[in-house]
Order: C-alpha cells, then structure tokens, then sequence
C-alpha cells in the first residue's frame, strides 16, 4: 500500500504510470529533482527552460494542505518573472507596507516598508503558500505544451538513493510498486526533513529552538487594515508573541507564541484555539477556522549543498525559523543560482568546478539568512532573564526614543543576498559606481522607456552598456554575450543613472544569467570582459 | 581605531555615583535591572561608535568573577 503522508490543497500531478516502470534496465536522466515543493518545482522550470530534460519526483499527487509561507519577497517576484509565472502572483497576492509593533496593550511604533519606487514589483506580497506552488506548476504545464522537456511523476517516493562517481541510482516506490532509474544529477528538494540527507549519511547542524507556535488561519469579515501587526506579550494574553497578517480570500494568517512545554493535542482543539482567538479579537467577532497547525522550528543547514553529483536546494539543505520570510524566498534564490551554472555544466561548457560556487554563494546566502533569523528568534524568544529585561526595555524605550526602534527585532524581511568577496566576481572597475551594484549583487529593477530593466536580463550573459559602445554580441568559449544598450534617453526617471552609474559617466556592466552582477567597467574592454566570463563560469584560463 | 577611555574621565566621581545609586532609590531589584537595561541602550546609542562598544562589552564580560 502506498500511503500519503499528508492531505492536498491541490491535486495537480496524478499519479500515471511512466515508460521507466516497464523498461528492462533503468533509464538514466540528465536531471532528476526529488521533491516537488516550491523549490523543486522551481528547479524543474528553470532546467526545463533551458531546454534540459527533468524528471520530478514528488510522493505525493499535488500540493498539501495549509499555507506555510505566506510572506513573498520582491526578487522571490522577479525570479518568478524570468521563469514567466510572476503575474498570477501578483494578481492574487495581497501588497502590504506598513507594519505596527505593540507591547502589551500600547504601540511602540509602526514601520513603513517604504518600497523604493521604479520596480516592477513591490516589496512584499502575501500569498498563501499552496498558490504559489500552482502558479509554478501551471507554468510548467504551459512549458511543457511548448515543448519543454519537464515530467511530474506524483505519488513516486524515493526510498534510496545509491551515489556513484558519475551518476546517481534511485528506487522508487508507487502504487504499482517499486521501480528504478539513474540520474547523471540529482536535485534535492525534498524538505526540512530530507529522507535523502538521511540515506546519504549527511548532517544537517544548528539550532534548536525551545518555543512552539500556534498557526490558525482564520476566514472573517472583520475590518483589520492590510497590516503586518506584532504583539510582544500582548494584554489579551493569547501568547508570549502574536502576529496577524493578511492573506488573499479574506483569510488571516495569527501566529501566537505558546512555549515549548505544551500540550499539542490538547492546544489544536478547536475550543482551545478559539479561546486565544476570541480573547485577541474581542467578542462577536465571527471568523472560520481554515487552517490551524502547531509548529517549533531550527535554524540550520548542511556543511555542503554538494556532494559529487547531488545537489541540494532549499529547505532541505538549509531551515530557518519564519522570521523574516526567508524560507522559501532563499530557496528561490538557490534555485536562480543553480540553474544557470548546472545548465552550462550539462551543455559541456563549463567544468564541475563551476557549481562548487553554487556551494560557496549559496552557504554564503543561508549564513546570512540563519544569522538574520536566529538574532530575530532571539529578541522575540528571549532566552534568560536578563535578556528579556533588555528586550522589553528596548520596546519600552522606542516608544519614546527613535534610537531604540532600529533595535525592535520581530523579523528583518528577505532581501537578496549579494556574494560579497566570491570567487566568481570579476572586477569592480567603475570609479564612482553605486555599491548596490557592485559585483556579486543582484541586479536592481528600474523603469526604463516601454518597461523594466529586469526584462531585458536574465537567461544568458548580458553585457549591459549605459552611454556606452560594445558589440551586438560576443562569444567566449562557446558562451554567448548579448548586448543591452541603454543611454538616457531611456531613463526618463533617471533611476537608471541612479543605480548603475552614480558618478560616472558611462559604464558596463557584465551581468549573469541571474541577473547578478559579475563585474564592471567605466568602458568597453574585450580583453577584461572576456577574462571576467572565465572567471564567472570557473573556465581554465586559456 | 577608536580606543575604549578606561582611565578616569569623569568629572565629580562621587557626585555622579550617588546619582546613579539614588535613581534607584524606591526601586524593586526588577525594576532595578529594567532601569540598568535602559541605561545601558541609552548611553550605548549615546556612543553610538562599534568598535568602542564592542571593547565595553569585552571588559565588562572580563569581570565576571568580580561580580
Ligand atoms: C509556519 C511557517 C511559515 C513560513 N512562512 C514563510 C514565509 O512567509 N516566507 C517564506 O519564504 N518561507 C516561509 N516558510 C518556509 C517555507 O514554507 C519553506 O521554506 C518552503 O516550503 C521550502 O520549500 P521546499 O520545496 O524546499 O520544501 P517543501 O515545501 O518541504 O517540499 C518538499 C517536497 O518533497 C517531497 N518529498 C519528501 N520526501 C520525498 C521522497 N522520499 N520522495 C519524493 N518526494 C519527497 C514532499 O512531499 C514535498 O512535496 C514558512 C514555514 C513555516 C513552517
């Protein structure tokens, strides 16, 4: 029998039987991905886009129930816009900017998320997790019927993974029974709790976190602002901690901080949750309970994403704790990282050195990510008594000094991580060039004449020129190099100018296929271009 | 490098002392180390210079043994 480990919110890829299961010796694939989670589901896209043939595997049929993430962060938006699926995000998310912290029963203060203007998208939207996956899925739907070679196998579990030098051998299990194929790579996505992970042997060190919390999504009509509001030990006493967001379908996601030694069955009975909630919302308030769960989390990751030919992304190679919504926007971003770099590496281009520094960049990514998180866990969740006098003296002090704000800690939210000091940057040679692009960062958006910056990189190498002269194209190692040209003329707004030059007059920019920066210069230099795209693709230097 | 100042920089030692002892007057020991909390994130932004904090926050950790 094959059983489900949890129920779905959507049912998107039934199981059917696949070729594989009748062949007489497995059939090996370029890419398998195991686990069909955001991230997986991402990294089907990105591969399946390119052109490079994936096979998923998820052991389940679809998405599961309950919004876990519900936080989306802008470049979370822009990578989804490269991959074509950022527009029913968007569509369907909630935008919010202002923020309110409370103590007690008093505001301490409110933040304003002050989205820069000249991006296409906004800082933030809410969107419960299960759509963000369809979105994805239905976009590989729409690539597959355009010919991208992706497959979803659902209700295929793999029970073990056997790593050889060059390929790596997989048992699967459905409910036709067992079968196996091989895979030249090997994609892990498949959670916080990896089965993988366990099958390799590897570890997977942090720590953990001595609290629980209690998630209920609730469905009500009230008439609560689009506004991220955060108790410090509220008056209503529903927990040590409270957050209410807003969701799409008038659903609002309450996060109450209940403590470590509970009672999980006896805290999700309805009456019980409905106790914290009436106390927190006041009486005659009608809602629905939609979804509830108890959740306790750890702030880790693995030593290595990589090991010989699998690779892992996402939740299962590195876990935060949902402060700062950095879970599944970091994934994303591992996803934008990877895929370029394993893209070059299948097409023979670029050596297996090159996705070491998915590693290096990545580790670098969730270092920052957990170092974010865990300081965020700490201010909410303090651990002794000295360091909760000095957390509510902060809350208290903020109320009447601004100094003190810039201390409250209840989650410093996503944003891109820039690959400071990596070895794939190439040189920072624009005298007077804004630090938000120097090399490693991830390109900012800006209107330029008819749309976005954004749109035009993204997807191969770009050597962008403002007021500047440069080829059409250029070829290295068989990589190609494709022009943007930009002046002023195109940047109305002058946020281009703003961005990507500052003082200078001129500049080009060398930028990766994910739109991060690789290097840059005052002008056109082929020989230091050319140089900097060995360095950005690891090539041996000729 | 900005250099912690640990050689006596205050003028009327003992005037300031019994300031700081008589805020605390009517206090309960709770209340006491809200009012040292406080201090400490009010003088901190005060000096406001990472490096110098970073040197407080060693030497008064130094101590300790000495209570
Ligand atoms: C309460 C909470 C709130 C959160 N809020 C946010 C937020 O606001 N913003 C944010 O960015 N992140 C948030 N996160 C984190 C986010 O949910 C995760 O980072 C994200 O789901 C990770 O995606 P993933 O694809 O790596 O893993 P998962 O979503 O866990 O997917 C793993 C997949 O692998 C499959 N699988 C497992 N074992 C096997 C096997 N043996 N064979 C085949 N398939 C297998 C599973 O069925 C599953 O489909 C939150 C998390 C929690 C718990």
């Amino acid at each position: 029998m094959f059983h489900d480990r949890y129920q779905l919110a959507f049912k998107l890829y039934p199981y059917a039987r696949s070729a594989d299961q009748d062949a007489d010796a497995p059939v090996r694939h370029p890419v398998v991905v195991m686990g069909g989670g955001p991230i997986g589901v991402a990294t089907a896209l990105d591969l399946g886009l390119q052109g490079i043939p994936v096979v998923l595997l998820d052991d389940h049929e679809g998405i599961g129930q309950g919004s876990r993430a519900i936080c989306f962060a802008k470049r979370t938006l822009e990578i989804s816009a490269r991959y074509g699926c950022a527009a029913p995000m968007l569509d369907k998310g909630v935008v919010w900017n202002l923020g309110k912290v409370f103590h007690d029963d008093r505001k301490v203060f409110e933040f304003n998320l002050l989205p820069e203007d000249g991006h296409r998208f906004p800082a933030f939207i809410n969107l419960q997790q299960p759509y963000f996956e369809k979105f994805l899925v239905e976009r590989v739907r729409e690539a597959q019927a355009q010919g991208a070679p992706i497959e979803l196998r659902g209700r295929n579990r793999v029970t073990n993974a056997q790593v050889h030098d060059d390929h790596v051998a997989l048992d699967i299990e459905t409910p036709d029974g067992p079968y196996s194929i091989e895979a030249d790579w090997l994609i892990g996505c498949d959670g916080a709790s990896s089965p993988l992970r366990g099958m390799m042997g590897l570890d997977f060190e942090g720590r953990v976190f001595q609290d629980s919390f209690l998630i209920a999504d609730i469905r009500m009509d009230g008439d609560f602002p689009t506004e991220r509001w955060f108790w410090f030990e509220p008056h209503f006493k529903s927990g040590a901690s409270t957050l209410l967001h807003k969701q799409p379908d008038g659903i609002w996601r309450v996060d109450f901080q209940i403590g470590w030694d509970i009672d999980r069955k006896e805290e999700l009975k309805e009456e019980n949750i409905r106790r914290r909630l009436d106390a927190m919302l006041g009486e005659g308030v009608e809602y629905e309970l939609v979804w509830t769960s108890i959740y306790t989390f750890q702030c880790r990751r693995m030593k290595k994403f990589r090991h010989g030919r699998v690779i892992f992304a996402g939740d299962s190679a590195h876990q935060v704790s949902p402060f700062g919504a950095r879970g599944a926007n970091s994934g994303m971003q591992d996803v934008d990282n990877l895929g370029w770099k394993l893209g070059l590496v299948i097409a023979g281009k670029a050596p297996e050195a090159l996705l070491d520094s998915y590693d290096a960049e990545r580790a670098h990514g969730a270092d920052e990510n957990i170092r974010n998180s865990t300081r965020a866990t700490d201010f909410i969740t303090p651990k002794t008594k000295m360091s909760h006098v000095f957390r509510n003296a902060v809350l208290g002090l903020a109320e009447d000094y601004e100094f003190a704000r810039p201390l409250v800690n209840s989650g410093r939210l996503s944003v891109p991580c820039t690959y400071d000091g990596l070895p794939l940057n190439g040189p920072d040679a624009l005298p007077g060039g804004p630090p938000r692009t120097r090399p490693g960062s991830a390109c900012p958006d800006a209107p330029i004449a008819g749309g976005y910056l954004l749109d035009w990189l993204g997807g191969d190498f770009v050597l962008l020129t403002l007021n500047a002269e440069a080829p059409e194209t250029l070829e290295e190692a068989g990589i190609g190099m494709r022009r943007v040209a930009l002046t002023g003329a195109e940047d109305a707004a002058g946020l281009l100018a703003e961005r990507y030059l500052g003082d200078a007059p001129s500049a080009v920019y060398l930028i990766r296929p994910d739109q991060h920066v690789a290097a840059r210069w005052d002008r056109f230099d082929e020989t230091a271009v050319r140089a900097a795209l060995h360095t950005a693709c690891t090539l041996e230097t000729a | 490098m900005s250099a912690l100042v640990t050689t006596p920089n205050i003028p009327d030692p003992d005037g300031f002392y019994a300031d700081l002892i008589a805020a605390q007057d009517h206090m309960t020991d709770d209340e006491a180390s809200a009012f040292a909390a406080r201090l400490v994130l009010i003088l901190s932004n005060h000096i406001g210079d990472r490096e110098v904090l970073a040197q407080a926050i060693h030497a008064a950790a130094q101590h300790v043994r000495g209570g």
